[in-house]
């Protein structure tokens, strides 16, 4: 690939950007963001961050945003819905769908484009101000689409139990959608957030997401991400959090779908006593791949982080991990552990897992470890011996090996969706019979 | 208990195994009836979970030589979930924990599957809900047992517990309970003993295998053998273990080796 062409490449994709809006330093980050694209090239396995990640095929189509979206019938969108949800924001191709939406009292849960005057300073405190676009032309793309997005706005000491369900509909074969949100959780607040990521057709369109999460003091964010985008999509998606004075945010993140994906996820732990945990799991099969960078940044004394990323991978799938921990110089009593599991399924099957430390602290506890492997032969025994036949035994096993991540979700109806999706797969994987759960 | 019109249920004929190339089981006999229960004992190294584990098909294991009869079929031929469905169950030394499957969901499957084996009438989640907690109540077991992930965080008189649930839900021909009293302090062993003398009967056999005489005193043995050098080296009653357990091993070694100059 040629820096010429890709840059090209990402001038195309910015055509049909969405309207100016009325605030001045909005459009300003737009048009900084517009300037930054334009000195970014499409990156090649040259780079180090995308070494083992190859978006060439994604060069040779081309994808455009929609201008309007095209109307969905109430029971389309149901498919997918979580009935649990205290609120819900559709977006069809990137556009939000008022009538599929609905909020709820006390909450802000609204469109972006039309709130963003509402709620201006708190916006315009943490819009663009955590998920920075220097470095990467993908944020720096969505950055110049800013219009259409979620916005949540929890009350201080506001406590939902209920999730917030945001979902996002690719209905065009090379659409290209920017979905956005921005979560403000206020001081003593709790809330959980759904991102759902769903395809009408298995077609190819670009998805490239940007997640902004700000966590004042004591606020508790229990972030859900399912990525179930068609095999033949492109998914990038960057996410940036921030943790106040002992905050506290879960992050779950499922990647089914898309031919490539992307996921970088970044946590500041930017106050002392603050809490993270990073739960991953990518199932994926044929010619998948999916990559996910987590950047954990101690940079206040006594955090706590926890994280277990999983793989399950079949086919000639590639899953990538690349989990960076730093523990800044005066982050101490910093505790940390890190676990990276990788299964593979096939002899064709490959990973590339990279724990990375970087301690400059002197008084902290950090654990890491990285697996990769097959199935466990006394595992496989075991339930052989119990009369599963050798297949429903390696089924059994892989669905379990995923349901450790799955069964994490804080919303049954998606746990259970999803624990249904990991069957499904796990039984496609193998021939002959799956086990009757 | 010993029953004059029995059938041989198991029969072990000269059967050598190996692991990596290197031979464990040499020559091994043994005969088990209907009805009883024989203890296999012997130090560490002798033999007794290879054994174990070769008769329920640990792939790890290679047969070299001799055969197995169980019920008059061979049982070498057979895969592991074959043997299972014919009625061959091992109690494992170390159960292994599957994080993220509930017990009931494991219990249930591996039941219907061994009874769709068997030509008999699977049980629906709700049946066998009922059914598994009649168990239950045979080895103390609390009903939370249903809900956690199978063997995970369970103690280590816990995990025994549940395989002999296992054994009761299987209804097996041949039980092998490999190092069951292990880890277990002396209410467990109450529990799990008296789970296992529950499930004896007439028409199936149960053979330990345990390092210890401890056991014993709780599942009273037929037949005692000694196990060195992977075959058995001495048969006796139960009176056997007791004079095990006062002398240690190493005289039958040392009787052995003067039977042995004494015939030559």
């Amino acid at each position: 690939m040629n820096t010429a062409s890709t840059a090209g490449y990402l001038d195309r994709l910015l055509q049909g950007r969405p309207p100016a809006s009325s605030l001045p330093w909005l459009n300003q980050l737009r048009a900084n963001a517009v300037d930054r694209v334009g000195a970014l090239t499409v990156p090649t396995t040259r780079d180090e961050d995308w070494r083992f990640t190859d978006i060439s095929p994604l060069t040779k189509l081309s994808f455009q945003p929609a201008q309007r979206a095209p109307q969905l019938a109430p029971a389309t969108v149901d498919r997918w819905a979580v009935p649990e949800a205290a609120a819900r924001l559709v977006f069809i191709d990137g556009i939000y769908a008022p009538r599929h939406s609905f909020n709820h009292a006390g909450l802000t849960a609204e469109n972006l484009a039309s709130n963003t005057i509402g709620h201006g300073a708190g916006v315009q405190a943490h819009l663009g101000r955590h998920a920075g676009f220097e470095h990467n032309a993908f944020t720096a793309l969505n950055t110049a689409f800013l219009h259409d997005g979620a916005l949540i706005v929890v009350p201080r000491d506001m406590t939902l139990a209920a999730p917030v369900h945001l979902l996002f509909i690719a209905t065009r074969k090379h659409g290209a959608s920017y979905p956005r949100c921005l979560v403000i959780a206020e001081s003593g607040s709790a809330v959980t957030v759904v991102e759902d990521f769903v395809a009408l057709d298995n077609e190819a369109y670009l998805t490239n997401a940007v997640t902004e999460m700000a966590l004042a003091g004591n606020a508790q964010v229990r972030h859900v991400r399912v990525q179930r985008d068609s095999t033949e999509a492109f998914h990038f998606a960057d996410c940036a959090v921030s943790l106040a004075r002992a905050s506290r945010y879960h992050s779950i993140s499922v990647a089914l779908g898309a031919r490539i994906s992307r996921h970088n996820l970044r946590a500041l732990l930017a106050a002392e006593g603050a809490e993270c945990t990073i739960d991953g799991l990518a199932l994926i099969g044929g010619r998948q791949l999916a990559d996910t960078h987590t950047l954990i940044d101690h940079a206040m004394p006594q955090g706590v982080s926890r994280q277990l990323h999983k793989c399950i991978v079949d086919g000639a799938a590639r899953a990538v991990f690349n989990g960076n921990i730093m523990v800044r110089a005066g982050a101490q009593r910093t505790d940390s552990s890190q676990s990276s599991r990788n299964l593979l399924l096939s002899g064709k099957a490959r990973v590339d897992t990279k724990p990375q430390l970087e301690i400059f602290a002197d008084d902290v506890k950090c654990a890491h470890g990285a697996t990769v492997g097959q199935l466990d032969v006394d595992e496989v025994f075991y339930l052989k011996s119990r009369g599963l036949s050798d297949t429903a035994a390696r089924n059994l096993l892989t669905y379990a090996f995923g349901a450790e991540v799955i069964e994490r979700i804080p919303v049954a109806s998606l746990r259970s969706r999803l624990e249904e999706a990991v069957l499904a797969r796990t039984q496609t994987a193998a021939t002959g019979t799956a086990p009757q759960l | 208990m010993i029953y004059q019109d029995s059938k041989t249920l198991l029969a072990v004929r000269g059967l050598h195994a190996t692991v990596n190339g290197i031979e464990i089981l040499k020559g091994m006999d043994l005969t088990v009836r209907s009805g009883e229960v024989h203890a296999i004992m012997g130090p560490n190294g002798s033999g007794k979970s290879t054994f174990a584990k070769v008769l329920a098909g640990h792939p790890a294991y290679e047969v070299s030589g001799g055969e197995v009869l169980f019920e008059g079929g061979k049982l070498l031929e057979l895969k592991p979930e074959e043997r299972a469905r014919a009625g061959v169950f091992l109690g494992f030394q170390y159960p292994i924990e599957i994080p993220g499957v509930a017990n009931s969901q494991f219990l249930r499957l591996a039941y219907n599957t061994v009874q769709a084996g068997r030509g008999k009438d699977e049980l629906d989640p709700l049946e066998f809900d009922d059914f598994v907690r009649e168990k239950m109540k045979l080895l103390e077991m609390n009903p939370d047992f249903l809900d956690r992930s199978v063997n995970e965080g369970f103690s280590g008189g816990e995990k025994k517990r549940n395989e002999i649930l296992q054994m009761a839900l299987l209804e097996p021909k041949l039980a092998i309970l490999d190092e069951t009293d292990s880890g277990l302090d002396i209410d467990a062993l109450r529990i799990v003993a008296g789970g296992v003398n529950a499930l004896a009967n007439r028409d199936n056999a149960i053979v330990l295998v345990t390092h210890y005489q401890r056991l014993l005193n709780y599942i009273v043995p037929d037949y005692v053998h000694v196990m060195d050098s992977g075959r058995i080296v001495k048969t006796g009653g139960k009176e056997l273990a007791l004079e095990l357990e006062a002398r240690g091993y190493d005289w039958v070694g040392a009787e052995l080796k003067a039977g042995v100059r004494a015939s030559t």
